[in-house]
């Protein structure tokens, strides 16, 4: 008789030797995979944050990882950390990722001294999207406060790209002061050759600042709001999400037609470590993309 | 499923044989508490005499097996500016013995999370399917309510389940390798007897449980009552300590950290479980925390296990096991604070 129980070998079962995809989001795999990329440069944008241009170095790998604007990466530097990012860069190009990132602890600090060549892991995408397909023939508010910008310019990429597709496109955007600007060597494409309404405000204005100064809500006054044919993503710190979401709702645009993208800890990024749970919801799985109605639901999620 | 029953001479003999050649992991007394009586741990056993099957409860549960406090998810080497990722999935296979039906229904709700949501996770998997799992009817427990969250019996989730009936015991075979198992002892057929007697063992156990507590309306109260006071009440008792999750046997969450040697040769991530009442357990980088009192901390504990896991899998995440209430240091006793907040609704 055998006394022994079989033991179960995982890393025999076909999908756990297929590739990784982390698109399948419910096939097993060994999810811990990281694709093996590399710095490929690093454009400083203020003096708080760098703009990474990363590529996957497998060129299999870089064909299969695609993501939709909204979405964020686990970005790992073996050694030190792992942290979630929202995806920065242009959805159309594959395997070529571009991360925002402000300096603010261990795995960002390293990667602010880090140099191009400098090699990372990327684990991703996950998260929800903004429904870019939904908005097509309506009007588009791209609405960002501070580094809200970073996860707006992947929707602002899909919408400059597919401009024919969405009616008028209005560009806000709010800093605390001109110093903290971002990406401002775009502005004129998204205005000139893309057409977009661009507004830009800031708080504290310096001696050679000469657009507008106040709160991000003082943009509303000088655009038409056509509330029954807007949609409206909405980026920023969550103070700013109640104003901006409250006023939109005020001016009729409905609930579900206005997104935004909540930042929380993560570990995982796969609905496991639990640290971005909001009472029932995953931000990595339900989100980070929600509609306001969804956001008003969640208790204390904004 | 089949039903068969073995004498417990014949059982003690399958745990010999089980011994031989698998790692069991059993009830074992390991200590006493303040007023004498047995504290029980799921243990790695090497004899028959260090199982203790007719144990009330276990300090911790058996999670540990499935989810190691501490785990590693992979390895690096480090050499000339670039690295190599190493990683591991394979568990050895392990006998756990002795479960209750609560701790086998904690199971359930894990599988549910780790094993078939998004992103399965393959650590998990791994250590699941390669335990064999012996469950075991008990007497109600001290202050545990796992009738009220319909946790006192289980169906499904283990290999062989038995039932004291006195001379012998009721064993329920749930799979092909439990089948196989059982088969090495000398076994018989259940008898009416046996039937009649397990009946009676089973209404005993049911007539014993005592809380009265209702969870029908707690989906809706946690949210209509998100403002209450009790939160307040209890929430300024609470250390923070995270002893009431890591006694729980379904609380999964974790945060992973990362190593390098002083060399920097090698690496490793690894997560560690971790707990939703731990200060920084919400907070984002540049200091931002999203439940910075203790208050919206233990709020949140609870709304996950009795109105988040409701939400997403149509039951509580909470077995009624009361690990956690007699884990923690203050007297956070989960039915309490739940009769608490359905006695202000009544108001």
């Amino acid at each position: 008789m055998n006394t022994t129980i079989h033991p179960f070998d995982i890393e025999k079962l076909a999908d756990m030797r297929a590739p990784v995809d982390f698109n399948q989001r419910n096939r097993l795999m060994p999810v811990e995979k990281n694709f093996k990329a590399q710095i490929a440069h690093i454009t400083p944008l203020t003096d708080r944050e760098k703009l990474f241009h990363i590529r996957i170095l497998d060129a299999a790998e870089r064909q299969r990882f695609t993501f939709l604007p909204g979405q964020f990466v686990m970005l790992e530097v073996p050694g030190f950390g792992e942290i979630p990012v929202s995806i920065a860069g242009d959805p159309s190009i594959r395997g070529y990722i571009e991360l925002c990132i402000r300096k603010a602890g261990t795995v960002t600090g390293v990667l602010h001294s880090a140099q191009p060549g400098a090699r990372v892991g990327i684990r991703g995408p996950f998260g929800t999207h903004f429904p870019m397909d939904q908005m097509v023939g309506s009007d588009v508010l791209l609405i960002a406060g501070g580094l809200g910008l970073a996860p707006l310019r992947a929707p602002i990429f899909h919408v400059t790209q597919n401009r024919p597709d969405y009616r008028n496109v209005h560009i806000l955007y709010g800093t605390a002061d001109p110093g903290q600007l971002l990406f401002d060597f775009e502005y004129k494409q998204w205005e000139r050759i893309y057409g977009c309404d661009l507004r830009i405000i800031v708080e504290r204005p310096d001696d050679g600042w000469t657009g507008q100064v106040g709160l991000i809500t003082k943009l509303f006054d000088a655009i038409d709001v056509d509330p029954d044919d807007t949609y409206a993503i909405v980026c920023g710190p969550p103070v700013m999400f109640k104003f901006i979401c409250n006023r939109l709702s005020d001016m009729g645009v409905p609930m579900h037609r206005i997104y935004v993208s909540l930042e929380r800890r993560m570990h995982c990024g796969m609905g496991k470590c639990c640290r971005c749970n909001i009472g029932s919801t995953y931000t990595c799985i339900g989100g980070p993309v929600f509609d306001y109605w969804t956001v008003m639901n969640l208790k204390e999620s904004i | 499923m089949l039903f068969k029953t073995v004498s417990k001479d014949e059982f003690e003999k399958l745990v010999g044989i089980m011994l031989e050649s698998n790692e069991v992991v059993a009830p074992t007394r390991v200590e006493s508490d303040v007023h004498g009586d047995p504290i029980h741990e799921y243990l790695p056993v090497e004899s028959f005499d260090e199982i203790d099957l007719n144990y009330e409860t276990t300090a911790h549960s058996a999670k540990t097996y499935f989810l190691p406090y501490r785990e590693n998810l992979s390895t690096y080497t480090f050499e000339a500016g670039d690295w190599g990722q190493e990683i591991g999935y394979r568990a050895m296979p392990r006998i756990l013995l002795g479960l209750h039906a609560c701790d086998i229904n904690g199971l359930l709700k894990l599988d549910k999370v780790l094993a078939r949501d998004v992103f399965p996770s393959p650590y998990y998997v791994s250590r699941r399917q390669n335990t064999f799992v012996v469950g075991i009817d008990h007497e109600p427990c001290d202050g545990g309510f796992c009738h009220a969250v319909g946790a006192d019996t289980v169906t499904h989730g283990f290999d062989l389940f038995l039932t004291d009936l006195g001379e012998t015991y009721l064993v329920e075979i749930k799979s092909s390798r439990g089948y196989s198992m059982l088969g090495q002892v000398k076994t018989q057929d259940v008898s009416d007897a046996d039937t009649q007697a397990f009946k009676a063992v089973r209404h005993r156990i049911t007539e014993q449980f005592t809380t009265d507590l209702d969870i029908q309306d707690l989906p809706n109260l946690l949210d209509m009552e998100f403002e209450s006071e009790v939160w307040t009440k209890w929430g300024e008792k609470c250390l923070s300590c995270g002893s009431c999750a890591m006694s729980c046997p379904t609380c999964y969450c974790y945060g992973v950290e990362e190593r390098a040697s002083m060399d920097w040769k090698t690496g490793s991530k690894s997560k560690r479980l971790y707990a939703c009442t731990i200060v920084d357990f919400a907070e984002v980088s540049g200091g931002r925390n999203f439940r910075p009192d203790r208050k919206t901390r233990l709020k949140y504990r609870f709304y996950h296990q009795h109105r988040g896991f409701v939400e997403s899998y149509d039951e509580p995440k909470c077995v009624g096991c009361n690990r956690c209430g007699r884990a923690c240091l203050v007297g956070i006793h989960p039915a309490e604070v739940i009769g608490d907040l359905q006695r202000e609704e009544r108001l």
